[in-house]
């Protein structure tokens, strides 16, 4: 099912959590909506899953108008934060509960009900748990029983609210990658809400950055990445060192009035021994040497940057703290210190 | 009251909103008020004079003095209890600790015959006592006993959780910085304990300006002498003079009242205080 | 928050005892539990045993005499009557109050909870009376009653009302933290299920409130069934007709019937008894409940 929403407006209060926002998420994406905490990310799931009113605008379901439908016949799925597995329940009836509470006409025999919850538990491999109560489980158990009773009342999208929040940092990247795969068997519209911006890239077709109630930026997590349109994304998405400067024949030159400001990435600053032409000088603080990559901090004039370059480079170049080098950025984007954003 | 905002996905609150109000009103609202509008049909110097009458004054010194020693009484040996119940490790606390609530549990005027039983002149304790010169039972001594019966679970129950949340740490921290062990106690655990030990003293207080099953048995009941408040009203009531009755009542409500938002103000000063600690 | 201690502490020792800094010596220790434990059997105990030892004392058959005779049959009966209404209409109050109060947010919210509260710092004397100003003969509904040929004070609906009054928020207050603390992400989640409002409310309210129910329930019933002040004011001591138990001792004992007066005092005792038996039960559950949660 698709999902459309149109300039969506929310306030509690004072507060304007979403400004006016309109968005398609279409039939059969992974879409992620990607932001800081307070950005309205959560509110927006929220409205579309029915469990907030917009204060303004229209949510369309499959092109229809489901603003004034309630959440028990959106046919969503929803995964709370924290899960919210009914306490008192095992594992199978939690997942048995959306089948169970079916007006009568519609509800399934016990014998189906119990081959479809265990088919379920199966997917997400938790069939030998079926008694136990969410009490008794791990972090990652609860998320896939979540997940499961979720999808019991086969849904035609799927709402996760940060699915791997409340989750360590091991266990998090094993359930993206399951995620990620049952999303490909299944194909159901999903939408997820998240902070991290790698479960972002990692996880989504698409990625919706937020910021303040208002829509960054929509793309691929290729696009978003390699091409942020505004200097939140850019510096939302990653390590970034900046650069004051100022455009000057279409090329960038670091000093002057400053009108304008380049975002280089710590693996785009390239440190040589000898300066050239715009060449900055810096001088290396410390070195930090973990696995493959090595991670450099340097101190410049007035700031410090970050350099990120293989093992084997810094090596070969042979720094150390307390080497004057040069830096020479390999590709940068350029934002107007305000005003209009271009790149190079 | 205001239209729900926000979480309106449940249903039911026009619903439970509704019954809780109306069910408040019939239940405790209206009739309350009927104290106050009734009290209001006597003039204002007659309503004075019914509330400055020698026996009423007598009776508020009585009830005010005994409730406060009383509760003073019950901050001192509840925290000594409820330090023991939290700190200590002894022979039948669990059977202690469950015991503490018996004042909640046991019929006030069970609690008053037996305690009459036990000072009276022939009592268990009684016949100890008055030989010695200290005669308890129809007494103002005797009003005492009873409001510390009727207070302790109050404070001990306020301030147990408050001590069994204070981590060791605080203490240990108080050491490690070369404070003794009074010291830590005056300085960190005391002031923490402040807000507990007040809302604990008010409730207790609170409780007992209002107790009558306990104490009358053991009061004795001499007009001026041990005479509490609630049994003004009530001999009024039996007089049929409900206006006098209504007159002192509408005295000792608004003093409830007074306390109630005293209690109101320590809790939320007791959760602040709470809040800021890890 | 006891993790790293409690794994220090010797059996038979509290988390305290087992660290340095907050160990008490052995004579202050000795002390304090001296003192609040004579305290405690004076001041608690003691009651408790004159109680049963003061029923006791002319013998069984004098005890069981007093518990037979049709005035006591009566006024236990009527205690059960007045209780068996009381609780469940503060049931329903209060998981309907708790229900408004901790599932949605409105203004006036904490005056409301203020107001649930007030009739525990009303005298119970009050409560009676207040109740006698509306229903009395004199009172506002007094003549139209009388008309009618309803009585209320000084018979049994008015025992019953100055028992809903007394025990009114008891319930309420329980469950009302209770829920708060539970917020609302279960209900959502049914709901979200497909659950229409009952369903939600029976299936996953109901049951994660259990305990902080019985545990309502357990003191509105000993209250409920102990009340003196409130209804000796609506009461009017009627013998076998508007006599509670707790009346019915109050009755006896100013009869100089002692024996008799502690017989029926017994039997309010042993459900004093096993209202904290149940009580520490019913905590003992919950603290179990949350425990698994908690892990």
């Amino acid at each position: 099912m698709s999902i459309r929403v149109e300039n969506i407006t929310k306030t509690f209060g004072g507060f304007t959590a979403l400004h006016g926002l309109s968005l398609d998420f279409p039939h059969g994406q992974l879409t992620a909506l990607l932001g800081p905490s307070g950005c309205g990310k959560t509110t927006l799931l929220r409205i579309i899953a029915g469990l907030e009113q917009a204060d303004a605008g229209t949510i369309l379901l499959e092109g229809e108008d489901a603003t004034d439908k309630h959440v028990r016949e959106r046919q969503v799925g929803f995964v709370f934060q924290h899960y919210a597995l009914f306490r008192h329940m095992s594992v199978f009836e939690n997942v048995a509960f959306g089948l169970r509470v079916k007006p009568r006409s519609k509800r399934l025999g016990e014998a189906e009900i119990r081959k479809k919850v265990m088919a379920l538990l199966d997917m997400v491999q938790l069939a030998r748990l079926a008694d136990r109560f969410p009490a008794q489980l791990s972090g990652g158990q609860r998320q896939r029983v979540a997940l499961a009773r979720a999808l019991a009342v086969e849904p035609q999208v799927l709402l996760l609210d940060e699915p791997f929040g409340a989750l360590d940092a091991k266990v998090r990247k094993e359930l993206r990658r399951w995620l990620r795969q049952l999303h490909d068997e299944l194909h159901i519209t999903s939408i997820f809400v998240t902070h991290d911006q790698e479960e972002a890239l990692e996880l989504a077709d698409r990625i919706v950055v937020m910021n303040e109630g208002k829509i960054e930026q929509i793309g691929t997590p290729q696009e978003v990445y390699d091409h942020p349109a505004t200097p939140f994304v850019y510096s939302f998405l990653g390590t970034s060192n900046i650069l004051r400067g100022d455009m000057a024949d279409g090329k960038f030159r670091p000093g002057g009035n400053a009108g304008s400001l380049a975002y280089i990435r710590p693996h785009e600053l390239m440190v040589t021994r000898q300066g050239g032409p715009d060449a900055i000088a810096a001088t290396v603080r410390r070195v930090f040497e973990f696995g493959a990559l090595s991670r450099i901090e340097l101190a410049g004039e007035n700031q410090s940057y970050e350099v990120e370059m293989p093992q084997a480079e810094r090596a070969s170049l042979a720094l150390q703290a307390g080497d004057a080098v040069f830096l020479q950025p390999r590709r940068l984007q350029v934002f107007a210190a305000d005003g209009p954003d271009y790149v190079i | 009251m205001g239209i729900a905002k926000g979480r309106n996905v449940l249903p039911g609150f026009g619903l439970s909103l509704g019954f809780t109000l109306a069910y408040l009103s019939l239940i405790v609202l209206l009739p309350l008020s009927a104290v106050f509008l009734k009290s209001a049909t006597l003039s204002g110097a007659a309503f004075w004079d019914t509330i400055t009458a020698p026996r009423a004054m007598a009776s508020y010194r009585l009830t005010f003095m005994a409730s406060f020693g009383a509760a003073l009484v019950n901050v001192v040996f509840g925290s000594l209890l409820a330090w023991a119940l939290v700190r200590y490790s002894f022979p039948g606390k669990k059977i202690v600790d469950a015991m503490v609530d018996l004042p909640f549990a046991l019929p006030t005027a069970v609690a008053g015959i037996a305690l009459t039983a036990i000072y009276a002149k022939n009592g268990w304790l009684g016949a100890w006592l008055e030989p010695m010169g200290l005669k308890v039972a129809f007494t103002p001594l005797g009003v005492l006993v009873a409001l510390i019966f009727i207070g302790l679970p109050f404070v001990v129950r306020t301030v147990q959780p408050v001590l069994e949340d204070l981590d060791a740490e605080y203490e240990e921290a108080a050491a490690s910085l070369g404070a003794d062990r009074l010291t830590t106690l005056r300085l960190v655990v005391l002031p923490t304990l402040l807000p507990a030990l007040l809302t604990g003293f008010t409730l207790a207080f609170a409780r007992a300006l209002g107790e009558y099953g306990s104490v009358i048995f053991i009061a004795g009941n001499l007009p001026l002498v041990s005479e509490i408040t609630p049994l003004i009203i009530i001999t009024k009531l039996e007089q049929y003079d409900y206006a006098g009755a209504t007159a002192i009542a509408s005295v000792m409500l608004i003093v409830s009242f007074a306390l109630l938002l005293a209690i109101n103000a320590l809790q939320a000063w007791a959760g602040r205080r709470a809040a800021g600690m890890g | 928050m006891a993790g790293g201690s409690s794994r220090l502490a010797k059996a038979g020792q509290t988390r305290f005892e087992a660290r340095e800094a907050t160990r008490d010596s052995a004579l202050v220790k000795g002390i304090v539990l001296t003192l609040s434990l004579v305290f405690f059997a004076v001041f608690l105990l003691l009651p408790l045993v004159v109680v049963f030892a003061e029923a006791l004392r002319k013998g069984w058959d004098t005890y069981l005499a007093a518990l037979v005779e049709p005035d006591a049959l009566s006024a236990i009966k009527l205690t059960l009557t007045a209780a068996l209404i009381a609780v469940p209409l503060n049931v329903v109050f209060g998981v309907s109050a708790a229900w408004a109060i901790a599932k949605f947010e409105f203004r006036g919210k904490a005056l409301l909870v203020t107001l649930i509260d007030l009739p525990f710092s009303v005298s119970p004397v009050i409560a009676g009376l207040c109740y006698v100003l509306v229903f009395g003969a004199q009172g506002w509904f007094g003549s139209w009653l009388a008309a009618n040929d309803i009585k209320i004070i000084f018979a049994v609906p008015g025992i019953v009302l100055a028992t809903v009054f007394v025990t009114f928020p008891f319930v309420a207050r329980e469950l009302i933290p209770l829920m708060e603390a539970q917020g609302t992400e279960e209900e959502e989640a049914a709901t979200v299920l497909g659950a229409s409002g009952w369903q939600t409310f029976w299936r996953v309210t109901i049951p994660n409130i259990k305990w902080g129910l019985m545990y309502g329930i357990i003191l509105t019933n000993a209250r409920a069934m102990g009340e003196f002040g409130a209804v000796s004011v609506v009461s009017g001591h009627i013998r076998g007709f508007t006599n509670t138990m707790p009346l019915h001792v109050e009755i006896l004992y100013n009869e100089y019937q002692f024996a008799a007066a502690f017989a029926v005092a017994s039997l309010l005792a042993l459900l004093a008894l096993v209202t904290l038996a149940l009580k520490t039960f019913v905590e003992w559950q919950a603290e179990r409940a949350h425990k698994e949660i908690e892990a």
